[in-house]
């Protein structure tokens, strides 16, 4: 088990949310949007090295800007 | 008895395809997050009386995140709850996500009904729900449709009475996900199924490589056949029923009125080399209709029609996703490409679009460099009418210097606009066959509104210059401009009308530019002038109505050193 945020996750690794590290409008978004702790996503891609990331979560895909994929937190199953 | 509907749900569910199917009232829907950003109202008939019927734009829940958000809120909190229904529509491909937001509202003692649509497609991807099951553990009716075909409508209408407020206790995220996660194990069943060629293709269009790969080969596709297209409707339809079939009424309306009487010159227009020119005549039934039937409309419909295919398969949002990088440095995120891709179309609909961005200074950067650098459809057919007779060098080189603004203008604007650009959070939909119904009622909806909006603008513009030309008034206007239009820009004085009518309507001012016979460099220059300028007298009237007086004099001043700096450049280094 090892812990990263989201950026630093690899594609098509899994992993379950850990920690959002945002305000409360943020965490709100995403809670709504099925990133809440605890629940299971994959990460699907990272477009550049400072552009968004695409998780699929269930069965929707979802894309975080930078900023906010670097807020979410993942621990990492091998 | 229930007297008013709220339609609500998470984006890009169908609401509005459900609201056609209720009201009859048509509207544009697109497979994207986002689509509806205005508040639709209308009527559904059933069983002789009228009960009012309200689209609300997508929300996620019903904490206030977005405006949508707030305004879905704010809409639900006055209404009077004995005469309210709720109309929860659920993605049933995605029941899980979508159960969040129902869980909300039924917390709310709202009175709600879920609406289970797109059963169709959740059925070819083998996702079955079991309605009876969800109906008893949720409390309230729930109603499986497909709205696209209109199946379950009925049923959804006749159970409108039934619909109660379930009065659920409130919870937190944490205690809802769960809750959620016990009904969905027991109503939903997967069947597992193998990758399909289209799960491989979504796969592909959001990794960088690939997707990259995708989007910028259906850019070129999509940009080759809009003007494919409009090439086939211009030189096989319009213009041989133009030359064929009406200028010889025209001619018969010409004998009959006799060259030089007021009335010739305000239907007919002048005669150019002894004939009447479409282009040229600037007569109100000569060079108006021809500017819109066949030198705008022909594209209009190319586009329109290109743009609803993309639209619907779900190209947008992937695009969005691809350009977040690039649009960070001019102080916006991916989501603006898409107000981008409907500005091409028109301004007005893109300024519009630009809702979906959060914050003010996003909006004020995204609508500016739309009306400013992103030519509509009645500019471009402008652009390729005045330079296409030279080589495509010429109108390759205007769409360049556009570029070269929007990104230098979109750096300066990042840098001194204040306030502050949130990030892209948006969900990325499956890719859909489009439905042709779909479509050609969105082409339909859209070749409407320009006919009904820029048609009389264009004859307004035609005869405002007639008249002008008529009584010698030319110089008046010509006069005050001369100093700047000369001076500056290298241009002949009379260009200055052409400019002035631009900002009224685009699409007039190149029929005023031909007769001058101006050279390639002048063309250039005065093609590049009219494309930075705002496009259109709406384009003013919708940026007033979005961002205010002073936001719209703001970008008035932007637009008018644009012009200037990019105007005397050019004409110091072409040769």
């Amino acid at each position: 088990m090892k812990k990263a945020s989201l950026i630093q996750m690899k594609a098509r690794q899994k992993g379950v949310v850990f920690e959002i590290n945002a305000g409360a409008g943020l965490k709100n978004k995403l809670m709504s949007m099925g990133v809440y702790i605890g629940r299971e996503i994959t990460k699907v891609s990272h477009i550049g090295l400072s552009g968004p990331v695409a998780i699929k979560v269930g069965r929707s895909v979802l894309v975080l800007g930078h900023g906010v994929a670097n807020k979410v937190a993942v621990e990492i199953h091998d | 008895m229930i007297k008013k509907i709220f339609l609500v749900g998470n984006p890009n569910v169908g609401k509005s395809v459900v609201f056609s199917r209720l009201t009859g009232v048509q509207v544009i829907s697109s497979n994207y997050a986002g689509t509806t950003v205005e508040i639709m109202r209308g009527f559904l008939r059933s069983g002789g009386r009228e009960i009012e019927v309200i689209d609300l734009p997508g929300t996620y829940s019903l904490e206030p995140g977005s405006k949508a958000e707030e305004a879905v809120i704010s809409l639900l909190n006055e209404s009077d709850r004995g005469t309210t229904a709720v109309i929860n529509i659920v993605d049933s491909t995605n029941l899980e996500r979508n159960l969040y937001l129902t869980l909300q509202l039924l917390e709310e003692s709202l009175p709600v009904m879920v609406c289970l649509n797109m059963c169709d497609e959740a059925k070819h991807h083998g996702v079955s729900i079991e309605v009876a099951k969800l109906e008893e553990l949720l409390g309230v009716p729930v109603v499986p449709t497909c709205a696209v075909t209109g199946l379950g409508i009925k049923a959804l209408i006749d159970k409108l009475e039934n619909v109660k407020a379930c009065g659920r206790v409130k919870s937190g995220h944490q205690e809802r996900w769960q809750a959620i996660g016990l009904i969905v194990e027991q109503v939903q069943r997967l069947s597992h199924r193998h990758h399909n060629l289209r799960e491989i293709l979504e796969d592909a269009s959001v990794r960088p490589f690939s997707g990259s790969l995708i989007a910028a080969g259906t850019i070129f596709v999509a940009f080759q056949v809009v003007r494919f297209i409009g090439e086939i409707l211009i030189g096989r339809i319009a213009d041989p029923f133009f030359v064929n079939f009406y200028q010889p009424l025209l001619d018969r309306l010409s004998s009959f009125l006799g060259q030089g009487s007021f009335l010739h010159h305000l239907l007919i227009g002048d005669f150019i080399g002894g004939q009447i020119d479409f282009e040229q005549s600037l007569g109100l039934l000569t060079t108006a209709p021809y500017i819109e039937f066949a030198m705008v409309l022909p594209y209009i419909i190319s586009f329109y029609l290109v743009l609803g295919i993309l639209e619907d398969v779900g190209i947008l949002p992937r695009l969005a996703m691809l350009f977040d990088n690039i649009l960070h440095h001019i102080g916006l995120h991916g989501f603006a490409i898409i107000p981008v891709l409907l500005g091409l179309g028109c301004n007005v609909p893109g300024i519009l679009a630009t809702r979906n961005l959060e914050s003010r200074r996003e909006r004020f950067i995204a609508a500016t460099l739309i009306s400013i650098g992103v030519p509509c459809v009645a500019l471009q057919a402008m652009i390729f009418g005045l330079l296409g007779r030279f080589s495509g060098f010429y109108v390759s080189g205007v769409y360049l210097v556009l570029l070269v603004i929007w990104v230098v203008l979109g750096v300066i604007l990042n840098h001194t606009v204040k306030g502050y650009s949130p990030e892209l959070l948006v969900e990325i939909p499956p890719y859909r066959l489009p439905s042709f119904s779909t479509l050609w009622k969105k082409l339909f909806l859209r070749i409407k509104g320009f006919l009904f909006e820029a048609a009389p603008l264009v004859l307004l513009g035609v005869l405002i210059i007639n008249l002008l030309l008529y009584f010698k008034l030319f110089d008046l206007v010509t006069g005050i401009f001369s100093p700047l239009i000369t001076g500056v820009f290298g241009l002949p004085k009379e260009a200055a009308v052409a400019l002035v009518m631009g900002l009224f309507r685009k699409d007039v001012a190149a029929g005023m530019l031909i007769p001058l016979s101006l050279n390639v460099k002048q063309l250039f220059i005065a093609a590049v002038l009219l494309a930075v300028s705002f496009p259109c007298v709406a384009t003013f009237f919708v940026f007033l109505k979005e961002l205010g007086l002073k936001d719209l004099l703001k970008a008035f001043l932007i637009m008018f050193i644009v012009a200037l700096v990019t105007g005397a450049s050019l004409n110091l280094l072409i040769h």
